[in-house]
Order: structure tokens, then sequence, then C-alpha cells
């Protein structure tokens, strides 16, 4: 009887994971052996890092998008139709036009979502730029910004943890470039007592941020947004004014999970060394949806699926897995509009930032092109 | 009072602290977060930060490598 592997998101986990599955079990697809479904909840891939570079027009909205069907691998069973239920027990997924799909296979991609709106005033006195709307609507503010106090507040939790620094930097040299950086003031705000999690990346933030004369306040956790007088209160006690407020809202996974009752706040249990789902052995979890402990990042999400695919194709092929995650993350940072570094590091390797050179900004623009290889699972 | 447990030894990030400021969104008020932490520096920032929030810091201990501390949701 033929196995079936029902992946659940159309993200880039669930992407990379089903078209790497595709090259593995070729011959299996091919007899019948094997089956790939996909549950997505939109007939676009949208390339995410990508909105970074929207506020400031540096990318055109169409390079951001591609066809879904044509990312994907042409043996896969590609469905817009986003799951409602998980069943992890009765090994099958219900969806929002009522169909049900069993599974013999299950990896959960459903990732993860802004949620502005549990900080009270935040969805109407902020600006973001994760997702396209938002990214539009701050393109706008920015372009009708003409000096005064900006403040980039972070949240937890959040995805893409270095973009919080690199829009900062950004901001700096689009408006120095605009001559308004001698009227403006930008003030950027961290939860913790440093200016990222990683200490190597604060420490040289730290140093950046001093020598540009942006300004920091650690240990700021948002409370409430009050639109009509310009602040931003922190659950710290302090409050800040602004002119023009760009966020990171909190995150949380898909809204699936929590109705099917698989994880606290949408994020779910998960190996960290296997990725089974903590209590099943034929479920799966990749990329922003698990609870592991490490950056919430498409590189996260693409470095898991390839020990996934590794596994899942084992376990097809031969009734066993083939190896471990080692908590791999790698992280390109623009430092301006034409620098960047990257940082990398995993469960047993720490981090340690490189000087940012022209060089990895140009990489990092090529990188943005060749994300789409990496979803076909070719990168 | 329920306990969650946060297993963050081995992450540099997040990383402990900004772990158990997203956990603490998601647990009722009385109830409590075990963060499991290799990072020595955890229980120094972690009851910093909750002294400063309002929260309360429960029982805390070195183990065999890591250290336990334990939050109790306040506010």
């Amino acid at each position: 009887m033929s196995k079936r592997i029902l992946i659940v998101g159309g993200g880039l986990a669930g992407t990379i994971t089903a078209n790497g599955l595709c090259r593995q079990l070729g011959s299996q697809l091919r007899t019948g052996e094997v089956s790939i479904t996909m549950l997505g909840a939109t007939d676009q891939h949208m390339y995410q890092p990508g909105l970074l570079y929207v506020p400031f027009g540096g990318i055109r909205e169409t390079e951001l998008f591609r066809d879904q069907k044509k990312v994907l691998d042409r043996r896969i069973n590609f469905f817009v139709d986003p799951a409602t239920k998980i069943d992890v027990e009765g090994n099958q997924v219900e969806t929002q036009s009522g169909k049900s799909f069993a599974y013999d296979y299950l990896v959960i991609a459903t990732g993860s979502r802004i949620v502005p709106d549990e900080i009270p005033g935040m969805a109407e006195g902020a600006h973001w730029f994760y997702d396209l709307d938002g990214a539009r609507k701050m393109r706008q503010a920015l372009e009708e910004f003409d000096g005064g106090k900006i403040v980039v507040n972070v949240n937890a939790p959040h995805k893409c943890p270095v973009a919080p620094l690199e829009i900062t930097f950004m901001l700096y040299d689009h408006l120095e470039k605009r001559g308004l950086m001698d009227k403006t003031e930008i003030t950027y705000t961290y939860p913790i007592g440093r200016l990222h999690a990683l200490e190597p990346v604060a420490h040289w933030a730290n140093a950046e941020f001093d020598k540009y004369g942006i300004k920091y306040e650690t240990f700021f956790n948002a409370k409430a947004v009050n639109p009509g007088a310009k602040t931003i209160e922190s659950e710290e006690g302090s409050t800040l004014p602004y002119d023009l407020l760009v966020t990171i809202p909190p995150h949380r996974g898909a809204e699936v999970i929590e109705a099917s009752e698989l994880g606290a706040g949408g994020w779910v249990p998960t190996d960290r060394q296997t990725l089974n789902h903590e209590g099943s052995t034929n479920v799966f979890v990749v990329g922003d949806t698990t609870n592991i402990p490490i950056s919430k990042a498409g590189s996260t999400a693409h470095f898991e699926a390839d020990t996934l695919i590794d596994n899942l194709a084992s376990l097809v092929l031969e009734g066993r897995t083939a190896r471990l995650y080692d908590g791999k993350v790698f992280c390109f940072v623009e430092t301006g509009m034409d620098t960047g570094t990257y940082v990398w590091f995993n469960y047993e390797t720490p981090p340690n930032p490189g000087p940012p050179s022209k060089m990895i900004h140009w990489f990092k623009l090529a990188y943005n092109r060749l994300y789409w290889l990496s979803a076909r699972g070719l990168l | 009072m329920s306990t969650t447990t946060i297993d963050a030894r081995g992450a540099y990030c997040p990383g402990p602290l900004l772990e158990l400021i997203a956990g603490l969104k998601l647990i009722e008020i009385g109830d409590e977060i075990e963060v499991l932490s290799s990072d020595q520096g955890s229980i120094k920032d972690i009851p910093e930060w909750v002294a400063k929030v309002g929260h309360e810091i429960g029982e805390s201990a070195e183990l065999d490598g890591y250290w336990s501390i334990r939050i109790i949701k306040a506010k």
C-alpha cells in the first residue's frame, strides 16, 4: 500500500521538505509506492526576507512572489485548502473545504504570524514590515516623514531576529541620504538587557549605534501604544514619545495548532534533534512552528528541512532515520544600505560575526534571487 | 498552580530570557515557568528582569552543568 506523506503548510519549510522528498523518492513516486500531498493557505509563495526592502522601495513587489505550483515539484499534490484540525491520534487532517486527508507521515509546517492586536493600540499606532500590507504602509509613512523621533520597538517572540537591527541601520542610511538625520532621532528598544539576543551581535551593534548616534533602551517590552498621544509604554515602566513608530510585533504560531490543542501559542512541542512532534513517531515539525528554543528564521527552516528530508526518505525506504538536526542557523545581517555581515551557530558552536563588507551585502542581494533555488530544493 | 518548563539549554538565540518573556505571555497569573539554562548569565539577567517587571522569582538551583530558575507570573 502507498505511503502517504502529508505536508501541512506551504511556506519555506514545507516547500523545501516537499521538493527535497521528491528528489529522494523519485522511483517510489513513479511506481505509486509513495504519495506527497501539500495543504497550503495560498497559491502564492512569498519571499519573506524581501519585505525588509519594501519600505525603502528597494525591491519590486513582483520579485517577492512566485506561483506556488511552479515552485513545487509537479509530482506533489498541492491543494489551496488550509488545515482546520490536525488529529495526530487519528492520523488525519481536516481542511477548510470540509475534506479529510489521512496520512502515514505528517509534516507540520504551519509557520508563525504577527499578532499586533495583542498590544493595545499597536495596530492603530505602529508600522511594521513583517507582512506586505504593513510594509506598504510603512513605505508611505517613510515617504511622508520629514524628521522627528523614530522608535524601533522589538517584541518577543519574533522571527528573523536580525531584521530589527537591519531595519534600524537601513532607516539611518535612508534618512541620512535624504538629508533628514540632522533633525531625526532614532531610538531602538529591545526586550532584554542588551541590543540583541546574541551577545557578540549585541556587542557589535552597541558600538555601531554609538558611532551613528542611534539611541537605545533595553529591558523594554511594549505594554501599550497610545496613538493619540504618540507614545509607547513598556511593561518595565518607561514611556517613549514618537513621531514614527516602527515595531516588530509579537508572534504566534498558526491558529490551527491551538485549535488542534497541539501547543500553547501555536508552537508545537518538538524534539530538538529528531524534529519529531513529542509523543509521535510519524509526525514531524519543521520551521517556525516548533517550540525549539532557536531562531525562527528561514535558514533554520532550511537546515531543519534538510535533516527531515533525509530522515523521512530513510524511514520510507529503510524503516530507520538517518541523522539528527544540530541546531544550525545562518543569518545574513544587512548593516546599512550597502554593507552586510553574517552570523552562524548551532547547539554547540557560539556565534561570531565578522566585520561588515560590501561583498557580503552583494551576496545577500544575490541570495534574494537564489532563494528560489533553495525553495525548490536545489541549493 | 501549573508549571511549564522551558528547556533553553544550549540556546544562543533567542536565549533563555527571551524564551521566558515569550512563555509568560502564554500562562495565567499565579502559574509558574521553570527555565533550564546552560548560560551562567541567566542567573543574573533573569532575576534582574523579573524584578524590574514585577513577577516573582521562585526556587533556583544549580544542577549538573546548568541552572533551573523558577518564575511565578504575578501580573
